[in-house]
């Protein structure tokens, strides 16, 4: 049995500081199982959220040796024996106590963007999707909702100011799964650009860097996201293209019955080449 | 390392809430990769700046230069496709008409903004390193909203790749020693040309907007199966985008530095003649 040392932030909404705490391991630990050692032994008024211990629930985030990261999915043996390790809640949000964080700011940002509206129905009266189609969104739906893309992103982590006008990658990734959705019927392009913010993104890819599911948020979901928000409200050419043509589908079928009505439904747009 | 993790208030869609404000150094040697574009990326801009205005030794036939085409002046040893749209009036070098096409393709391109957005204006230099300014307002603003056309700049590197294609089939063509007519061959600077041209197009054919213009605009791909092949194709290849920006990077300035030694007479080009 090795022993490691932990520096682990305790504190609360007034202020804290690290503590060490040296305690034994086990061949094959994480750094929730050595957080969990220490709550044994050390300290059992240590403040920790975990729920899985498998990398799906997305509670046990947290700031280890600076770097946002799961706590279930960080092994101790990725770190040289006596290196220290220091363990820090989510700084892009406020403390709860320890590493407890408040990430309600998540929450609020999901609560405006307009759900899922389904398209109307097809002429045979089913709504139809293939598997091509479907897969680009599967990607998206693989997020945990642990948010260290939320806490990475440099935007709203370094500049507080701006978290009314962003609403950061986890949101734009759950844009991305409803605007590339092939029965979606609702338009957010102007919340997009206008509210969510997407324009504050300089596509630095750090949030991409960070996601314990591996999904390639810049690259799949901002940069479209971008490429569509050029389209509808940039693109001298998709403009003219509009004024001549009207607006055309993005490959969608024509509608043969009203399907739930919304404030947001529109007719895609495609881009002018 | 670390020290106090102060809080503050602030308030944010309506809730109210404290905001660690202290940072936790990293460990690692973070500043390597911004060092490294600075590096990379500056002795690229000083080198080609310097080549695209000096004017001289561009041309070692059939060789031309990446940087001087397609070269449209009538001072040009190898006018493009033999007509010069610009006279003689023209005193300064040909690659002023041409730089400025691929340099906006690869400043606007989304590879190349994560990483000067990192390495040089320090926004962030890496993730969880705090930015270098106190305001931030991303690509909300004049002039980084001028990134949002970048697919136009595509539009402009696309024919520049075709032409620069057109020269890599030249550069397999060479004159006879008498200058009376041409052979087929391969020099390795043939073989440079062409690896040049192949990076160029990964690069270009890579890019997140000809993705999006070949149909990552659709939400339905059943019913556009060529444009579903297309994007398909582009998604694969934009995976090393990256990759191909800096291979294509290097592969154009080595190519104009190998042009420009042959011309000057300091190396004599390996080739077999048929």
């Amino acid at each position: 049995m090795t022993e490691a040392t932990l520096r682990v932030w305790r504190g609360d909404r007034d202020g804290g500081a690290f503590e060490d705490y040296t305690v034994p391991t086990d061949e094959g630990m994480v750094v929730l199982d050595v957080i969990h050692k220490v709550q044994e032994l050390r300290a059992p008024d240590l403040a920790v959220r975990w729920n899985c211990k498998a990398g799906k629930c997305g509670s046990c985030s947290a700031e280890i040796n600076g770097a946002p990261r799961l706590m279930c999915m960080t092994r101790m043996n990725t770190f040289d024996p006596g290196e220290p390790i220091t363990v820090s809640p989510i700084k892009a949000f406020p403390v709860i106590k320890d590493l407890v964080s408040d990430v309600s700011f998540n929450y609020e940002k999901a609560k405006t963007i307009p759900a899922f509206a389904a398209r109307p129905k097809e002429a045979d009266g089913t709504r139809r999707m293939y598997q091509e189609e479907v897969e680009r969104v599967q990607e998206f739906h693989k997020c945990i909702e642990c948010f260290l893309c939320q806490d990475v992103c440099h935007v709203i982590r370094d500049h507080d100011e701006n978290k009314m006008a962003f609403s950061g990658p986890r949101y734009f990734v759950r844009l991305a799964a409803l605007e590339m959705h092939p029965l979606d019927a609702n338009d957010r392009m102007e919340l997009i650009r206008a509210k969510q913010g997407l324009g504050f993104c300089n596509i630095t890819k750090c949030c991409t860097e960070v996601c314990p599911e591996h999904i390639k948020i810049t690259d799949n979901a901002i940069i479209p996201l971008k490429e569509r928000v050029v389209t509808e409200f940039y693109d001298p050419l998709a403009w003219a293209k509009r004024r001549v043509f009207g607006r055309s589908g993005r490959g969608l079928p024509p509608a043969a019955a009203p399907g739930p009505s919304s404030p947001h439904s529109r007719e895609p747009e495609p881009p002018s080449a | 390392m670390a020290a106090d993790y102060g809080t503050r208030m602030a308030t944010t869609a309506g809730v109210t809430r404290g905001t660690v404000t202290t940072q936790v150094e990293r460990p690692d040697r973070w500043w390597l990769e911004p060092v490294a574009i600075v590096s990379v990326l500056g002795l690229f801009v000083l080198y080609s700046a310097w080549a695209g205005l000096v004017n001289a030794h561009y041309y070692s036939e059939p060789y031309l230069s990446p940087f001087y085409s397609p070269c449209i002046t009538s001072s040009c040893p190898h006018v493009t496709f033999g007509v010069p749209f610009v006279g003689d009036w023209w005193g300064f070098s040909p690659a002023v008409f041409i730089v400025g096409f691929p340099l906006v393709f690869r400043l606007t391109c989304y590879y190349y903004r994560r990483s000067y957005y990192r390495a040089f204006f320090w926004a962030p230099p890496a993730c969880t390193v705090p930015d270098a300014r106190a305001k931030y307002a991303g690509e909300t603003r004049f002039p980084f909203i001028l990134q949002n056309l970048h697919r136009y700049t595509w539009y402009l590197a696309v024919p520049i790749w075709a032409i620069l294609t057109y020269d890599a089939v030249l550069a397999f063509i060479f004159p006879t020693p008498d200058h009376t007519g041409f052979r087929l061959g391969v020099g390795l600077g043939s073989l440079i040309m062409l690896a040049n041209v192949a990076f160029i197009g990964l690069y270009t054919f890579s890019c997140h907007s000809c993705r999006y213009l070949c149909g990552g605009y659709l939400d339905r791909f059943r019913g556009a199966p060529i444009r579903y092949r297309l994007w398909n194709t582009v998604n694969r290849l934009n995976t090393r985008h990256g990759l191909f920006a800096w291979l294509s990077l290097f592969s154009v300035g080595l190519t104009d530095l190998y042009i420009r030694i042959v011309s000057m007479g300091w190396l004599v080009d390996p080739r077999i003649v048929f």
